[in-house]
């Protein structure tokens, strides 16, 4: 009785966990695809470091641990990592390359401050803040889980009602504001949705993982297609996929943490699309080489041999005279 | 006695380490590469776990060869995937270090239960331990090893941009040139990458990988605002992150915090104040000059205005004070201001309610009309 309670219980657990990692794998994927378009690939890596203050000052201010309220402190830290590049980029000469830098380190650096200040202060609630730095996929519970669903379906949600401008937005901005699109805003909300894709999957993968949940799925459904729905929609399911397997292969062997392997199975699936995609894909693009060369080939000799019948018939015609 | 020396060793330790790693921050920055030394940052655990399996001692050289060595492997992954053309350089770079930084961690949490290698520590560092790791020769305790690594981390690091100055500035600024004069800017190029690979894994030691892009990019980008001169900027830098770590680091001991961290936050807190005082670029000048350029522009308009109309029937209205506002379509508090400036500047005389040119107005109208 004791064992099947344990079972059920454990496997209770691993639903959790599961669910919650194919739910973030789908949001981040999809959502991840308008940074990976937009080469905004590490922006995301910025803003799920800079998210740590946040974290810290949320915590502070409610003394709670509450997923939402944490998750909330965590969004407006990232809205101001990305204002802070986005600031040093256009006031200053640095590049954007060197401003997503400052910003990730400090940030990161601010956010240590606050944990080790919070940790000095004996707050014995405290304990378990750290897991947003390496994520702790193993500990979601049913309302982090529900909090992922909610606040993920919503910016889903609007990603679908803005669907035709974002498109636009991604591909020619400099069209959508000719034709009278608030192009800001749009690249306000933009933001604002990967920021929100970032924050809620902290908890589960860490800071530092988390750039790689947003363009790893991306990068892999791009191989496979050249139109945003679809890229969309398969980013989403690698990223859920991903989510699952990673998740079950880290249960099913002890002392292997969930999200690295989340994160390499993602990996495995764009190495796998890389190399085997249709159209684009490495294999594809050799096999097609060889051919090319091959027809070339053919085109040169059979030209070859034209010209050099034609040069005989003009020498012959030369002799002639 | 003991805590004084130790405070006082920290605050060397966290000096050198911050001026071995602004070195090659500075090509990092100029050669928009920054986020390649967060990519290194993070993808040599690997190699550093599996050189700490293999020599079961953390302050082993052999970790900071295997850690080299795949940092550079790290710049060859992204540059292949890159040259596949199928992935954009951002994503290379965000689709290789996570998965090197995952093999690390599985790594670490699978086989290393009875070994004291903590992610933890990987990742964050403490500087506050750095100090009480001593190098042992013969059973004498000659000095942190952390003090060594980055001390010998530093004088390669100038060594190298001495020997190769004229190579690094030209492959920096133009590699292209480089190439065509036979420079190998591939050559120049890996040989930075080692050189960041080998100063990142010495630091992270002391600060963490993470922090140690803040010690990277933080000083040179700060130095990269006050200076357009190459041999300034490697100066500056190293000057600005001495000064980070040094205030950075009796901070978080008046505060009894994070060091690493708070020299990052200090870090941010210079590059901002930099960059809002520094002159010609900060933004308080850039404001300025707004304003001065707009004041300059109403006089020059004012003068222009009365000029044109000087001598003319409808003088007498056009130069009334109380018109200008109609005349010139400005706000009449704006027109007012316009006015005093102008008259301290002797560009016009007032006489009652009218307006009139002095030599120097009149002749700064005809300046500003030919050009």
């Amino acid at each position: 009785m004791l064992d099947f309670f344990f079972l059920t219980r454990f496997d209770y657990t691993l639903m959790v966990v599961s669910i919650g990692a194919a739910l973030l794998g789908a949001i981040s994927g999809a959502l991840g695809t308008y940074a990976v378009l937009r080469r905004q690939s590490l922006l995301g890596d910025t803003i799920s470091h800079a998210a740590l203050p946040g974290i810290a000052i949320a915590f502070m201010l409610t003394g709670s641990k509450t997923p939402l309220i944490l998750v909330l402190g965590a969004a407006i830290a990232g809205w101001i990592a990305t204002l802070f590049v986005v600031g040093i980029v256009r006031l200053t000469r640095i590049k954007y390359d060197s401003a997503l830098g400052i910003v990730l380190s400090t940030f990161f650096g601010f956010g240590l401050v606050l944990l080790s200040w919070i940790q000095h202060q004996g707050n014995a609630n405290q304990a378990g803040l750290d897991t947003f730095i390496f994520g702790q996929a193993a500990t979601l519970l049913q309302r982090d889980v529900l909090t992922i669903g909610i606040l993920g379906g919503l910016a889903l949600l609007i990603t679908s009602i803005l669907w035709k401008e974002l498109k636009l937005l991604v591909f020619d901005e400099g069209f959508a504001a000719s034709i009278g699109l608030p192009t800001r805003l749009l690249d306000i909300v933009l933001t604002s949705l990967l920021v929100i894709a970032i924050v809620i999957g902290l908890q589960a993968v860490g800071a530092v993982l988390m750039s790689a949940m947003l363009v790893a799925p991306a990068v892999a459904a791009r191989q496979w297609t050249n139109r945003l729905n679809l890229m969309v929609i398969l980013a989403g399911c690698f990223g859920a996929f991903s989510g699952v397997v990673g998740t079950f292969i880290s249960s099913s062997a002890t002392a292997i943490p969930t999200g690295p392997t989340i994160i390499l199975c993602v990996t495995f699936m764009v190495v796998f699309s890389m190399a085997l995609a249709p159209n684009r894909g490495l294999l594809w693009n050799s096999i097609k080489q060889s051919r090319n060369r091959h027809s070339l080939k053919l085109a040169t000799s059979s030209l070859v041999k034209s010209t050099s019948v034609n040069n005989r018939i003009e020498e012959n015609d030369n002799r002639k005279y | 006695m003991i805590t004084e020396n130790i405070n006082l060793l920290t605050a060397i330790i966290a000096i050198v380490t911050a001026s071995a790693c602004a070195l090659p921050g500075v090509f990092l920055v100029l050669r928009r590469m920054t986020l390649m030394s967060d990519a290194i940052s993070h993808a040599i655990l690997p190699g550093i776990v599996l050189a700490f399996f293999l020599t079961h001692s953390v302050s082993s050289p052999l970790l900071i060869v295997a850690a080299t060595a795949t940092g550079i492997l790290t710049v060859v992954f992204v540059e292949l995937l890159q040259k596949t053309k199928l992935v954009k350089e951002d994503a290379a770079i965000g689709l290789t270090f996570p998965a090197l930084f995952s093999i690390g961690v599985i790594l670490i949490s699978r086989y290393s239960k009875n070994i004291h290698l903590d992610i933890d520590a990987v990742l964050l560092g403490e500087l506050a331990y750095a100090p009480l790791n001593q190098l042992d020769i013969n059973g004498r305790e000659i000095g942190p090893v952390a003090l060594y690594v980055m001390g010998f981390m530093f004088v390669l690091n100038v060594t190298f941009i001495l020997v190769f100055y004229k190579e690094l500035k030209l492959v920096t600024f133009d590699a292209s040139l480089a190439a065509t004069l036979g420079f190998a800017p591939t050559l120049i190029h890996y040989g930075l990458m080692a050189l960041v690979s080998m100063t990142t894994v010495g630091a992270f030691d002391a600060v963490g990988s993470i922090l140690v892009v803040a010690l990277i990019v933080g000083p040179p980008a700060t130095a990269y605002l006050m200076t357009d001169s190459l041999t300034r900027m490697l100066i500056l830098s190293v000057i600005i992150g001495s000064i980070n770590a040094l205030s950075g680091y009796w901070l978080s001991i008046f505060l009894n915090v994070s060091i690493a961290g708070t020299i990052a936050s200090v870090t941010l807190l210079v590059f901002v104040l930099v960059f809002l005082i520094v002159p010609n670029r900060g933004l308080v000048s850039i404001a300025r000059r707004h304003i001065r350029q707009k004041w300059e522009f109403a006089q020059t308009m004012l003068v222009i205005h009365l000029f044109n109309h000087e001598g003319l029937p409808e003088a007498q209205e056009e130069s009334e004070i109380a018109h200008l506002h109609e005349h010139l379509r400005w706000e009449p508090s704006f027109a007012l201001r316009v006015v005093k400036n102008a008259l301290n500047n002797r560009y016009v005389l007032q006489e009652a309610s009218q307006l009139m040119l002095t030599e120097r107005g009149r002749a700064k109208a005809q300046r500003a009309l030919v050009q």
